[in-house]
């Protein structure tokens, strides 16, 4: 085997306008032909910068040490990335090394047909006639699966769907035949079910077109997937490398122990809901529900005569007092529009849904108004969802002083004060501003902000998708937590099984819109009815290499089946 | 709480310097090179501007109607000498002190026009983004119909409608700064609206939705403010504009009469026969403080919105490999040290910039 790329004391500075900031430092790794080397680690590790500097696209204000040695495909001549000229590097990109990007639906311009811009990268390399450019983009639209490629090849991107366009951002790194493959996180924008198709494709490109891939990511079932060596980048260092059997089985480094325990596997959560429900006092069933959907519909108007776009279809569900109720789905299964529709920011077209006693179709503003001190949010992203000129205190004292429990933010702040404790946070992060916190803090306080009246119901809408394992980890640890303490009722909607499992006591699986499955973690985890849900539990990548490939013999044997 | 023993005091976050925190100090301490320099001479030539405006009693040798003193009349179209530096006009004033009185109405035309439109702009805005519906439609079409307007002609018109063509200070100067007025609410009314659109879609003003916060608390607290950070720019480039339509005017002829006020415009109008006979300074002077001061607050406005763009913003290269690493949010070996959800892992000593750049203090 012949290396395709080796790192040697890698060092990537930026200019910030607090001063230097070191990315990466002194960062050694190689990767040989037809080998999948995974670089892992949180937001911030320098795995992204890295992965950036082998193809020399780190901004202006980057300074980098140290070498990048890359190698074409036959291994007969080899380039500095880090000192060539930007004449050479362009010859390099897409010929050597070729890279694939995180949101397909940004990497494709949205005016040029899939095919004009995969030929476009082709004709700057090579002499190709416009015939036999066409001929050879055809041809690597089949190979990554793309059905009828002759046709589909004049269709503009957004013809595609996402793990479409994320096969054609495949077939453009492909198509010039490079040596090694760099893919950020080429898979986080997409569905389970659709990232496990697009694994394979990947595993395919290593052994039949036998190429060198660095795969950047921060999901471990990703890694445990499709990873031959994994190194663990924490810092700006390496702090441990190894193969991906050796890395699960026996990790070395605190921090690698600490990552995989930190990520949550399907199944922990149902001794702690059996726990819980046999703490329920009798008659509990019979109490009346926070939350009563009957066949529940959401229909978003349609633009100028079009139908509209009916994202709940006809769901029926239940929220009885103090119980987690885990709603899962891809996107677009209008789950987010459920809790939306609850919290009373979309409106209810049609069946009925009862918040709190409430009848939520056909609901008025003002009605509701007094309803909402008993109704807690938890947003997705915890960046955008406090007013970045508010301190976190007054940000936290804001329903406080709607609901008239406090005069002004002052007066409100021991209250305050007593809330950042119960989520952990120190009183003196009152008085920051947002952006002075990290997500998971941010997050804490978005809890804090939402419990301040103590509602009956809290909807969490993804609250920790946006965090890193380890800080979600500490999060859902914390809600669970609080959820005891509180009491509250409560519906959290979220893509990933795993952590839905977790906390919920029962789960909800949508799927366009529809209920297709509802009932305990065992129920749904452990032996699921319903086709999509026995597809979506495959799909779930397992932070283990043994266990996952039984996995994928397993998804392949449904897909078959269907 | 059962939680507060575990919970340790945090040292509060370090403040910023209020020197960093007032808007040009903060942007002129951020700026390097071209920037700079830019930045630096556009801020000299308007410090300027107003310190003559502000002394011009003081610094103009005549009153700006003044046709003669003790020695007898000053003489029409005079070259430069040692009692008239810039000349004489062909009406007999001194031109350096009407190039100099000029500073006090062009200052006052830009403080009369941008008050005027930005607090009915900022409100129209503000409403018609955050409620939407028919108000916005009609209010941006009207805002259009004024855009396609020009804004001379409404000048005019005003001229003509508040003093009757008959040009006094007050009158001069309100035509200029209400016809100006109403071709900047539209300005000011597109940025707020478009700010106010694009904050109400974010989580924050939702969550203050979801808290049951009222439409008025909402709108002033959580969205004003926030959409309020394009002002300063387009707040400069409208006072460069403004002083162009008040020239503009005066130009015409429709601008404030020589015993009123001294107004650049009207004596490069006067100027217009002189040029071709030869007096040159008459039009060159009023005609260069009418360019550098244009282009001194035009290179305050274009440089603070380079700044305030952090793709624009240039920036110091660093040595090679400098600096600390930064720390992230990860939480090494967190989930073994600390209890569930403890503090003991959490980074207290990383904090962000305003860019959410995570940088160590």
């Amino acid at each position: 085997m012949s290396t395709v790329v080796s790192i040697e004391g890698l060092g990537v500075s930026f200019s910030t306008d607090a001063g230097a900031v070191k990315a990466v430092d002194g960062v050694s790794l190689s990767v040989e032909r037809g080998e999948v080397l995974a670089i892992v680690g949180e937001s911030g590790s320098g795995k992204t910068v890295t992965a950036k500097t082998i193809l020399g696209l780190l901004p202006e204000t980057a300074t980098t040490s140290g070498a990048v040695i890359l190698s074409n495909k036959a291994g007969t001549a080899q380039h500095d990335v880090v000192s060539i000229s930007k004449r050479s590097l362009r010859a390099i990109r897409g010929t050597d090394v070729a890279m694939v990007f995180q949101e397909p639906s940004t990497a494709l311009n949205p005016v040029y047909t899939v095919g004009w811009q995969i030929i476009e990268g082709l004709r700057a390399h090579s002499d190709l006639s416009k015939k036999e450019a066409r001929a050879k983009a055809i041809d690597v639209l089949r190979r990554v699966g793309i059905p009828e490629p002759e046709q589909r090849i004049d269709h503009y991107p957004h013809e595609f769907s996402g793990g479409q366009k994320q096969r054609i951002v495949i077939a453009m790194a492909l198509v010039l035949d490079p040596g090694l493959i760099v893919a950020d996180e080429p898979t986080t924008a997409l569905d389970v079910t659709v990232q496990a198709e697009i694994l394979d494709l990947l595993r395919r490109c290593r052994d039949e077109f036998g190429m060198g891939i660095v795969l950047i990511t921060h999901n471990m079932g990703v890694v445990a997937d499709l990873a031959d060596r994994v190194a663990v980048m924490y810092q700006g260092k390496v702090v441990e490398e190894a193969d991906a059997k050796t890395l699960f089985s026996a990790p070395k480094a605190e921090y690698t122990k600490a990552l995989l325990a930190a990520v949550p596997y399907v199944g922990t959560g149902s001794a702690k809901t059996a726990e819980r429900a046999a703490a329920r006092p009798e008659g509990w069933t019979e109490q009346a529900p926070v939350v009563a959907a009957q066949g529940l519909e959401i229909v978003y108007p349609g633009r100028f005569g079009k139908p509209g776009f009916r994202a709940v279809d006809g769901v029926d569900l239940v929220i009885r007092p103090g119980e987690v109720l885990g709603l899962v789905g891809e996107s677009g299964s209008g789950k987010t529009t459920i809790g939306r529709a609850i919290a009373g920011l979309t409106k209810v077209t049609g069946g009925s849904l009862r918040v709190l006693g409430h009848e939520m179709n056909g609901f008025s503003e003002r009605e509701f108004r007094p309803l909402r001190s008993r109704i807690g949010f938890v947003f997705q992203d915890p960046a955008s969802s406090f007013n970045p000129l508010l301190t976190i205190a007054e940000c936290v004292a804001e329903p406080l002083i709607i609901h008239g429990r406090a005069g002004d933010a002052a007066a409100a702040r021991p209250r305050v004060d007593e809330l950042l404790e119960a989520v952990q946070l120190p009183k003196a992060y009152g008085d920051r501003y947002p952006h002075e916190l990290s997500g998971g803090q941010r997050q804490r306080a978005s809890l804090a902000r939402s419990l301040a009246l103590e509602p009956e119901l809290l909807i969490a809408d993804e609250p920790t998708s946006a965090l890193d394992v380890s800080v979600q980890a500490r999060v859902l640890e914390l809600f669970a937590e609080l959820q005891r303490e509180f009491g509250f009722a409560s519906l959290f909607i979220s893509h990933d099984l795993a952590v839905v499992d977790l906390l919920a006591d029962r789960i909800a699986v949508l799927y366009h819109g529809r209920l297709v499955e509802e009932g305990t973690g065992v129920e749904v985890l452990g032996s699921p009815r319903d086709p999509y849900t026995q597809r979506l539990l495959a799909s779930l990548p397992v932070p283990d290499p043994v266990a996952q490939a039984e996995r994928r013999e397993e998804l392949r044997r449904i897909r078959e089946a269907n | 709480m059962s939680t507060t023993e575990s919970t340790p005091v945090a040292a509060p976050a370090p403040k910023r310097r209020l020197r960093d925190r007032i808007p040009v100090v903060h942007q002129l301490r951020q700026s390097v090179g071209l920037q700079r320099g830019m930045l630096i001479t556009g801020l000299v030539v308007t410090a300027i501007f107003i310190l003559t405006a502000i002394f011009a009693p003081l610094l103009a040798p005549y009153g700006f109607a003044q046709l003669r003193d003790a020695d007898g009349p000053f003489g029409s179209q005079q070259p430069p000498s040692a009692e008239h530096p810039f000349g004489t006009t062909v009406g007999g004033y001194d031109v350096l002190s009407r190039t100099i009185w000029g500073a006090q109405t062009a200052i006052l035309v830009i403080i009369i026009a941008v008050i005027l439109s930005i607090f009915a702009g900022v409100l129209l805005g503000l409403l018609s983004g955050y409620f939407g519906g028919w108000l916005d439609r009609l209010l941006v079409v009207v805002c259009d119909a004024i855009y396609a307007f020009p804004s001379l002609l409404l000048a005019i018109v005003m001229a003509i409608a508040i003093s009757g063509g008959q040009s006094n200070l007050w009158g001069g100067v309100l035509a200029a700064a209400l016809s100006i007025t109403v071709v900047f609410i539209p300005q000011y009314f597109r940025v707020i609206r478009a700010e106010t659109v694009r904050i109400k879609a974010e989580a924050f003003v939702e969550s203050a939705k979801v808290l049951g916060a009222s439409n008025s608390r909402i709108m002033f607290r959580h969205v004003l403010r926030n959409a309020t950070r394009t002002l300063p720019l387009i707040f400069t480039l409208n006072s460069s504009e403004a002083i162009l339509t008040l020239a503009g005017l005066g130009f015409l002829g429709f601008g404030i009469e020589p015993t009123a006020a001294a107004e650049w415009g009207y004596d490069l109008n006067k100027a217009l026969s002189d040029v071709t006979s030869g007096i040159w300074w008459t039009a060159l002077y009023p005609g260069l403080a009418i360019v550098l001061v244009v282009l001194g607050i035009t290179l305050v406005g274009e440089s603070l919105n380079d700044l305030a763009d952090p793709r624009l913003r240039g920036r110091r290269r660093v040595a090679q490999s400098a600096g600390v690493v930064a720390e992230t949010s990860v939480v090494p070996g967190g989930t073994l040290t600390a209890g569930p959800g403890g503090l003991a892992g959490l980074e207290d000593e990383a904090t962000f910039d305003e860019h959410g750049i995570e940088v160590k203090p």
